[in-house]
């Protein structure tokens, strides 16, 4: 599978944005944008209450202890690293926005007016339904569809694809997009979109993450996150009596650095730059999608719906093999194929050309010299070919050339039709050869399935998504490609009707379906599936039904889109284990400490034999801060996810993070008690 | 520890592995109302049960609906058990004359039993008449059970259901699980227990002439010291055996008398003991195969099994090595086991038990909520008395009270589905189900409950020196224990008691009651709403990309979130309880 072909690829640290990043990270201290996120809002809470006992300190004992002190300050840093973990996600995302504001500078568009005279006007000012000209050379001012006209567009500024595309209008290329150049002719263009709510402008504010909404799974964690926080909360406040009864009251800087280890900081500090991040990878990889709930929604897919054209096979058919006629050389076959194929335009006669050039050794000829008619491909004879030096050249389906040839007396010989047969039967398309009344013989036209795609559909099997192939061909021509590209199963002889009824019967079994589409026959399909993305080379229609836009317009890309869904997923999940199992070390640093004063032989308890019980509980609250710097590169390029059945998916992702998680932070919080005792900052 | 007492304690949960797929497979049959053995003489029963008091069994609940008729059930049972202690002077079969109980300690009592807690701040033997145990208790023993039950049941078909927005009927579920379930095990066990010596009768207490008279010193109220001497005991009588039976069964573990199973007449012999035990976990276990087989996922309801037994076996293995170490203070005390001496520490418990089985029935009777005890966790080691603690914080789930345990259960599969669930790079799935916000709400909100009730009350009543700390016998961490066991005992709807602490007082009496209450009700609530919710939902097919709940990996994951969320919160508190007790111990400082 190709990559595509515009990855905005930037190194993780970049320094721009990560000295913006550094500032937002203060800015977004303001308990308003705090209260976003449950988990973090205690630990700045708890960082404020120890900063003003901090200051009483000062002004009634004008001391404070450098343990306090140190405490404090790193409850803030809690906080800061959390901040500025989002901050770089956004701040990534923010830098691709600026790209494509770039891109939306303000234009001047030619409005057409009710009278028909052209008014000068910034693009800014259009209205949904306005119509506009746009000449070669000039940007169009907005998104819009083509209602007269031809024109090649160079939308590189969206797409990162410098080859221009034609957009025509009235059928499925009339989708135009604002910000993107005409390069030849003159289009005219129906907005359809008001000032704000373009696809650019949709864009930017998508990878900015200013309009992010939770996602649903987002949501539900976030959930799981706060209550695990008031459990927390509710051990520590209670412990207090209980110390109390045990005649070891503690410091409620003591108290806030249980609580700020225990609570699942971890995670919650890390959980929106997952989701910016999520949705920054797939921009990258050039899709748009339309909503958070879409990406994770992909994670779930159970069912691929893949075209068969264009994506599981080269849009086209190809000459494959010249089944020569008893009597007739397979020369003499190869010859009149490619003289009534010379004039033939279309793919499939291109490629018999070729086919005949090089088995056959045969040159393509010059038609101009060589006096030849050329009869098209016409709905009622449903035959094409050549007349040249009193051959008269016909190819075409077997049952066109049987009538033809009974028109003048000739047949259809056995042994023809039965290579006719036997080429159908293994999903070829057999095209007949006639000359001058006779037939020469067949030729094998074939689906050429994509390199790799039967290595992509076992992935995705064992990874638990069924793969069904949508074609419009005959049961049997459907099944031969299928078994060829390895897809689970076909809809053969499918009309949009059919797509329609298939996706409701997965979703009625409870799956979730994903599918591609570009054409406006696609577009209630798309919007009825789970995860639909429209090719940006599609309809309108089909770019609003559908919740993603590929602006790649590459179909296949619907399986990267799924990983990525997935490995969003896995992220938060694995990180919320870490974070979880985290808390296992932090207890066995921070308890003994707590009561080591009054009870001496809680030091059994100090397993790890942390210095003092300062030096102890310093370093648990350090370790704590510093995870989540360590994170970011994880949290933003999500967790590594090889396709995989989920049994195994899970099992070495619970000895990583679950496993892992419980021993990382022994080792850490050791390492950090060394550190400051050595710095003797204790 | 003792090849023997080993032997015992595999071969007691062989006889569970054993009892679990016969039981649960009949309970499915039960509840999803297909023909069983018991139907020509049940049905008809039944039938004329729902012809007298208007049900009609074929109309469905909704979870809301299902949990008021739960609720309303509850209440009048309660109040019913309550009328019954205040006015038992006046009612039949008291032929000792009791008195009407207090009405703190009634209400306290009637909170108990109908949550199924069967915390007794009474002496049973010295409070409650023939009828109240009989008609007031031993209602509850069966009702509350039952309830257990219809609500494991409604949970299960929460899940197991697709698109609909009912759970079943609760007066059907709760009137089969008594009828085709708790009254014919009863009847049988009982007469097994007669078999045993367990008594049954409705005599006057014995009277029975010692033959050595004892001198007794006690202080009169102006502190005198005065001698008495002893020379007749009372031997308490009443119908004990078809009592026993169901405050097994049902898991309530309200005793007959005052030291519950440590006592003859309810407890004689090692077999009555091995049956007894098994009473409290087999309808629990059965309970997961029922479960795996009406969500037809048999091996799910078996990796819940599984979790539930490492749990038990964690347990067991704990109290049973803390209680055969015995106590490294009694220097000169003989504590090696030998031809006559049970060996380890044996301060509470009976010599026909043993260490073996007094460490087996400690762990059985908490991991279950039964709250039965045929010694006295007080007197266990810090680490051995630890163990009851840690199992009932868990939150009464391995194995756990019947229904009551699964779905509690439940609950945590469902977090630890959605917590590890991500991690298959989906959204989390439980049986084909999503994990949503509003189930992840609803779970948190029934986990959160628990350590509320037993962190908060425990919090304020160590800082009431007059209405918490007065009634506790010891001071320091094993004083801590006791409170703490207190609540926890009575928010995991247990029942059992860390001795030492007297509970009989207005403040004790009521807070305890309010925390049952709360344990068992307010836990349901949020439960029935997963259940009605996950009903609702479509059920995706397993594929290879689905959470697995089958595998060896789920039971390990479902028992590392149990230990961990469990142990994270209780972590603080145990600390400067029992941990702290055992560590003190070792230095040489006792309580």
């Amino acid at each position: 599978m190709a990559k595509s072909k515009n990855t905005h690829q930037r190194s993780l640290w970049d320094a721009q944005i990560t000295q913006r990043a550094l500032v937002d990270s203060l800015r977004k201290l303001s308990p308003w944008n705090m209260m976003k996120n449950p988990v973090m809002f205690v630990v700045e809470i708890g960082s404020v209450i120890t900063s003003l006992l901090l200051v009483r300190d000062f002004r009634f004992h004008g001391v404070a202890s450098r343990f306090d002190l140190q405490i404090t300050l790193w409850l803030w840093f809690t906080v800061l690293f959390a901040n500025f973990a989002e901050a770089m996600a956004e701040g990534r995302g923010k830098a691709q926005a600026d790209a494509l504001r770039r891109a939306k500078s303000e234009t001047m568009a030619n409005r057409l007016n009710e009278k028909g005279v052209i008014v000068q006007l910034p693009s800014s000012k259009l209205r949904s339904g306005d119509i506009v000209i746009v000449s070669a050379g000039e940007m169009i001012p907005g998104d819009g569809e083509i209602i007269d006209g031809v024109a090649s567009v160079d939308e590189s500024a969206i797409t990162g694809e410098s080859a221009p595309v034609i957009r025509e209008s009235g059928g499925d290329r009339s989708a135009v997009t604002g910000g993107t150049r005409v390069l030849s002719d003159q289009i005219k263009i129906r907005i359809t979109s008001n000032p704000g709510e373009t696809f650019i402008d949709k864009m930017i504010a998508l990878v900015e993450g200013a309009e992010r909404q939770k996602t649903p799974n987002e949501i539900a964690l976030n959930i799981l996150l706060a209550g695990l926080t008031i459990i927390f909360l509710l051990a520590v406040v209670t412990l207090q009596p209980i110390a109390i009864y045990s005649h070891s009251p503690q410091t409620v800087f003591v108290l806030v650095s249980l609580l700020v280890c225990l609570i699942p900081t971890t995670i919650g500090g890390l959980l929106s730059a997952i989701g910016i991040a999520g949705m920054d990878r797939l921009v990258q990889h050039n899709v748009l999608a339309m909503s958070g709930r879409a990406v994770e929604a992909a994670g779930d897919v159970n069912t691929l719906l893949l075209d068969k054209t264009g994506t599981i096979t080269f849009g086209n058919r190809q000459a494959t093999e010249f089944l020569a006629a008893p009597g007739v050389s397979k020369d003499q076959l190869a010859d009149a194929a490619q003289l009534s194929s010379l004039a033939d335009e279309t793919p499939e006669g291109r490629s018999i050309v070729v086919l005949a050039k090089e088995t056959y050794g045969l040159r393509g000829r010059d038609l101009a010299t060589m006096h030849a008619e050329f009869v098209p491909f016409s709905a009622t004879t449903r035959m094409s070919g050549i007349n040249v030096d009193g051959r008269t050249i016909r190819k075409g389906a077997a049952e066109s050339i049987a009538a033809y040839l009974q028109a003048s007396g000739g047949i259809l010989a056995d042994e023809v039709r039965a290579d006719v047969e036997g080429i159908a039967r293994s999903g070829g398309t057999p095209l007949v050869v006639a000359e001058n009344n006779r037939a020469l013989g067949v030729i094998h036209l074939k689906d050429i399935v994509k390199g790799g795609m039967r290595e992509r559909f076992a992935q995705l099997r064992a990874m638990g998504i069924r793969t069904i192939m949508i074609t419009g061909d005959n049961p049997l021509t459907a099944a031969a490609i299928a078994r060829e590209a390895g897809v689970d199963d076909f809809l053969a002889e499918a009309k949009p009707k059919d797509k329609m009824d298939l996706i409701r019967r997965e979703q009625a079994e409870g799956k979730l379906v994903a599918m591609t589409g570009d054409g406006t026959n696609d577009a209630p399909a798309l919007a009825q599936a789970d995860v639909g993305v429209a090719m940006n080379t599609g309809t309108q229609a089909a770019k609003e039904a559908g919740n993603m836009v590929d602006l790649d317009s590459n179909p296949t890309k619907l399986i990267e889109i799924v990983e990525i869904g997935k490995q969003l997923l896995m992220t938060r999940g694995a990180l919320t284990t870490f974070s979880i199992a985290n808390d296992v070390a932090k207890y066995f640093a921070i308890i003994p400490a707590m009561f080591a004063a009054t009870f001496p032989v809680l030091a059994a308890l100090n397993i790890m034999h942390l210095r003092t019980p300062q030096s102890a509980i310093l370093s648990a609250v350090i370790f704590n801060a510093l995870i989540i710097v360590a994170l970011i590169p994880l949290a933003l390029r999500g967790v590594k996810y090889r396709p995989m059945n989920a049994e195994v998916l899970l099992r070495n992702n619970l000895l990583l993070y679950g496993l892992g998680g419980i021993v990382l932070p022994f080792l850490g919080i050791k390492l950090i008690d060394m550190a400051i005792t050595a710095m003797h900052l204790i | 520890m003792t090849e023997n007492g080993w032997f015992q304690i595999a071969l007691f949960f062989l006889l569970i592995v054993l009892i679990a797929r016969p039981l649960g497979i009949y309970m499915a049959d039960v509840f999803e109302r297909r023909k069983t053995f018991l139907d020509p003489l049940l049905a008809p029963i039944e039938r004329l049960l729902y012809r007298l008091t208007g049900v009609e069994a074929d109309k469905e609940m909704r979870w809301t609906e299902y949990g008021i008729a739960m609720l309303l059930f509850s209440l009048v049972s309660m109040l019913v058990l309550y009328l019954i202690e205040r006015v038992q002077t006046w009612l039949p079969w008291n032929p000792q004359h009791w008195p009407n109980v207090p009405a703190v300690l009634a209400l306290n009592t009637a909170a108990s039993f109908t949550a199924n807690t069967n915390w007794q701040s009474y002496v049973p033997e010295t409070t409650m008449s023939y009828l109240t145990q009989m008609a007031g208790l031993a209602y509850h023993n069966f009702t509350s059970a039952a309830v257990g039950m219809a609500l494991a049941i409604a949970m299960v078909r929460g899940i197991s259901r697709r698109e609909q927005n009912t759970l079943g009927n609760f007066w059907v579920d709760a009137t089969r699980a008594i009828l085709w379930v708790l009254l014919p095990i009863s009847i049988v066990f009982a007469l097994a227990l007669v078999s045993q010596g367990v008594v049954q009768n409705l005599r006057p207490y014995d009277t029975a002439r010692l033959l050595e008279s004892q001198k007794v010193v006690t202080q009169d109220s102006a502190g005198r010291s005065v001698t008495q001497t002893v020379a007749t005991q009372t031997i308490a009588q009443g119908p004990v055996a078809s009592q026993e039976a169901i405050k097994m069964l049902g898991t309530n573990g309200g005793g007959f008398f005052n030291t519950n199973s440590a006592h003859p007449f309810e407890n004689p012999t090692p077999f009555s003991n091995l049956l007894e035990m098994l009473a409290i976990f087999a309808i629990a276990a059965g309970l997961t195969v029922t479960m795996g087989h009406m969500t037809h996922s048999p091996r799910h309801g078996w990796a819940v099994f599984a979790a539930m037994g490492i749990l038990f076996f964690a347990g067991v293995t704990t109290a049973y090595w803390a209680e055969a170490r015995g106590n490294p203070l009694m220097h000169g005390v003989a504590q090696q086991t030998s031809a006559t001496q049970a060996g380890g520490n044996m301060e509470g418990k009976e010599v026909r038990f043993g260490i073996a089985n007094s460490a087996l029935f400690a762990t059985v009777t908490t991991d279950a909520s039964c709250g039965a005890v045929n010694g006295m966790h007080d007197s266990f080691t810090p680490l051995g008395g630890m163990v009851p603690m840690v199992n009932i914080m868990l939150g009464e789930i391995i194995f756990g009270g019947v229904g009551a345990g699964l779905y509690g259960m439940l609950i945590f599969v469902i977090l630890s589905v959605f917590i590890a669930g991500l991690m298959v790079g989906r959204t989390p799935e439980y049986l084909g189900k999503k994990i949503e916000a509003y189930d992840v709400k609803m779970a948190m909100l029934y986990v959160l409950v628990f350590p509320l009730l037993i962190l908060g009350f425990t919090a304020v009543t160590v800082l009431l020196p007059h209405l918490g700390l007065s009634s506790l016998a010891n001071a320091g961490p094993h004083g801590l224990s006791e409170v703490l066991y207190a609540f926890t005992s009575a928010a995991g709807n247990n029942g059992s008691a860390f001795a030492g602490l007297n509970a009989n007082t207005n403040y004790y009496n009521l807070t305890l009651a309010i925390v049952m209450l709360c344990g068992r009700f307010l836990m349901i609530v949020p439960m029935l709403a997963v259940a009605g919710n996950l009903a609702r939902k479509k059920i995706a097919p397993a594929s290879a990309g689905t959470f697995p709940v089958t595998t060896p990996l789920f039971t390990i994951l479902l028992t590392g979130v149990i230990v961990i969320v469990g142990a994270l919160t209780f972590f603080p508190a145990l600390t400067l309880g029992p941990i702290l007790e055992h560590l003190l111990m070792y230095a040489g400082k006792t309580f």
